[in-house]
């Protein structure tokens, strides 16, 4: 899940305004989008990017695709999913939040059984400073993400967004940004995440940006005891109510399930530095 | 969407899941009534809350005059901060066993996961060791034959209440107790079902039965905007982008030694109604003073800032504002806040977050 600028990206959804904001973006920043999706506008060329009926006639014609990423309204999500996992992607990214989550599991079941890997549903992407970026995060911005060796982890773009730049302020780059996502079933979880960044040469340590809600955390710290690489975590929501949701689906605490005092002492126990503040986070890396 | 366990009983019955016999009535005359047709009965408090037994919610009554005292005590009542405007009164039956069925959307699964357990009744928090899982995939639905742990009758049961739970697009549906009669036979004595909030769009038979959220006044009006607001005891306002950074701006108040007024994010497709947002805040009569909070990625912060500038030039509050913005449209948006409302942004949040946090306790003394 770490993007590279090898990877050939089709983007569903491409002509509309945000899918023709960050295509543009994307591709000025080194990412190799290949093609676009918009049935009703099959054969044009929107941006200087040729646009296809499907993903698979994307892949079929331009020799392959690699990775989608779907700037797709909730209701028409599982089909667009569907046509993607069904063109043979390794990688789908899904910013789509609200989708239904009866959808989302068939989502999860399709692509478990193709062998596609979903990021999300409702992550801001991913990137790889210096070579190439996939969903809407600030890549671009060299204040935020410049090449370096600290793989972030974030449930939340807002907030990795703001960990990144903090990053940088104390002049550490990011080996990548793994974006999660702030639903409930996600495709790829923290545990799948660390994983990657334990076994990519380019990172040393790793900041995971936590939130209350789920278990994915403290799920997490078998994989986190087993590692080799340090591991920082911030986790939002320490201040929030029980019983609400705030505002990501997957953000409640029910009962002490998904709280923050859980998450906190299952990260410590397994060796993690947890810090109060977003400011913290490189000083603790040191 | 929750749902009160009248309305959830009314899907049971269309999907022909034995439920007992009853009414929901409004006012004690009915419930006693209710009772003099159907002899000796539960009162059931409705709201959209477990708990409602401990809390009082639930009566056995023998006859009318008891029906009339017992509807008298519980309609009115407070339950988990819900108030009881109806009872189910509902007749009782002869319980040979007492089981747990539910069907849930699994995180771990990420797929559906029906619950069973021989021993019902109680909280399941209580019995969580005592739970068969048993997964099911998506595509291919709930057969009985897979079933084979269980009683055939019990088998059926579980695959009508699959089907309900798929057709609803349900995240919970839970029948607890599920009792087996003393004459044989099943019946679903309680039942909750949880609708998932994102499928409401194609479950138009659905949205409007749910139960009425508990929200304040400025909820409502949040939600009429289309927007996240949650009112907060606190009196540091609060408004930023995105679910994570609003919830850390929030954590940092605390931090510093405050409380926050609210939570309010106007990430994704809202980060255009940061005007309406900003009114939002302000509404709210216990805010001290004000932390904006912008980390621009999908949502641009130059969008935002006008939106907020143009807010405060409208409603002219007089409380501090404190910002800190970055990412997408940063440049922009500083520029803009400084010529507006000439107001330099902090460059850490958690600078300005202490200024927000100080402006507060001074407007208190």
């Amino acid at each position: 899940m770490i993007v590279r600028s090898s990877d050939r990206v089709v983007v569903q959804g491409m002509t509309g305004k945000q899918g023709s904001f960050w295509t543009e973006k994307m591709l000025g920043y080194g990412t190799r989008v290949v093609g676009g999706v918009n049935p009703k506008r099959a054969g044009e060329l929107h941006g200087g990017v040729p646009v296809f009926a499907s993903v698979r006639e994307a892949a079929a014609k331009t020799g392959g695709a690699d990775v989608s990423v779907m700037f797709i309204p909730p209701a028409a999500a599982l089909a667009a999913a569907e046509d993607a996992i069904g063109a043979g992607v390794k990688l789908l990214v899904v910013l789509t939040e609200h989708i239904p989550s009866r959808d989302v599991m068939r989502m999860h079941a399709l692509a478990g059984a193709a062998g596609c890997r979903i990021v999300g549903p409702n992550t801001a992407g991913l990137v790889t400073p210096g070579e190439a970026f996939v969903g809407i995060m600030p890549a671009f911005n060299p204040r935020i993400f410049r090449p370096g060796s600290v793989g972030v982890i974030s449930r939340s773009g807002s907030l990795g967004t703001l960990i990144c730049l903090n990053l940088l302020d104390a002049g550490r780059g990011q080996s990548a940004f793994i974006g999660i996502g702030g639903d409930p079933m996600l495709g790829t979880t923290v545990a799948d995440a660390l994983h990657e960044f334990e076994k990519d040469d380019r990172t040393d340590a790793i900041v995971l940006v936590g939130e209350i809600g789920g278990s994915m955390e403290e799920d997490a710290a078998p994989t986190i005891k087993a590692m080799r690489k340090p591991v920082v975590s911030f986790i939002a929501g320490r201040a929030s109510p029980p019983g609400k949701k705030m505002g990501h689906a997957g953000a409640i605490v029910m009962g002490n399930r998904g709280s923050y005092a859980s998450k906190r002492s299952a990260l410590e126990a397994a060796g993690v530095r947890v810090v109060d503040t977003p400011g913290e986070v490189a000083k603790a890396l040191n | 969407m929750d749902f009160e366990e009248a309305e959830a009983k009314e899907l049971l019955r269309q999907a022909g899941i034995p439920v007992p016999p009853g009414e929901v009535c409004r006012d004690a005359e009915a419930a006693a009534a209710a009772v003099g047709r159907l002899g000796r009965c539960a009162v059931k408090a409705q709201v959209p809350s477990g708990k409602r037994g401990k809390a009082g919610g639930i009566r056995l009554v023998s006859d009318p005059q008891e029906a009339r005292a017992a509807a008298k005590a519980i309609l009115g009542m407070e339950i988990a901060g819900h108030r009881v405007e109806r009872v189910l009164v509902e007749k009782c039956a002869d319980i040979a066993q007492e089981l747990y069925v539910a069907v849930v959307n699994d995180v771990a699964t990420r797929g559906p996961m029906v619950l069973f357990s021989r021993s019902g009744g109680m909280d399941v928090e209580d019995m969580a060791d005592r739970i068969v899982r048993i997964p099911v995939d998506i595509d291919q639905g709930l057969h009985a034959e897979r079933l084979t742990n269980v009683d055939k009758d019990v088998a059926d049961f579980l695959v009508r209440l699959y089907d309900l739970y798929a057709r609803t697009d349900a995240e919970l549906l839970e029948v607890n107790p599920l009792v087996r009669l003393k004459g044989g036979g099943l019946l679903a004595l309680d039942c909750k079902l949880t609708v998932d909030d994102a499928s409401l769009f194609r479950q138009p038979g659905l949205a409007g039965k749910g139960a009425r959220e508990k929200m304040t006044e400025l909820e409502r009006r949040g939600r009429e905007l289309g927007l996240k607001y949650i009112e907060l005891p606190g009196d540091v306002g609060v408004l930023a982008n995105g679910a994570g950074l609003t919830m850390t701006t929030m954590d940092v108040i605390e931090h510093c030694g405050g409380k926050p007024a609210n939570f309010l994010e106007i990430g994704g497709d809202a980060y255009t109604k940061a005007e309406g947002a900003l009114g939002l805040v302000l509404a709210n009569p216990r805010v001290r003073s004000i932390i904006i909070n912008f980390c621009g990625a999908f949502a641009r912060t130059d969008v935002m800032a006008l939106g907020v500038v143009e807010a405060w030039q409208k409603l002219k509050p007089s409380l501090p504002v404190f910002f800190s913005v970055h990412g997408t449209g940063e440049d922009e948006a500083v520029a803009l806040i400084k010529q507006k409302l000439g107001i330099d942004p902090f460059d850490r949040m958690e600078e300005a977050v202490r200024a927000a946090v100080e402006a507060a306790r001074v407007e208190k003394a």
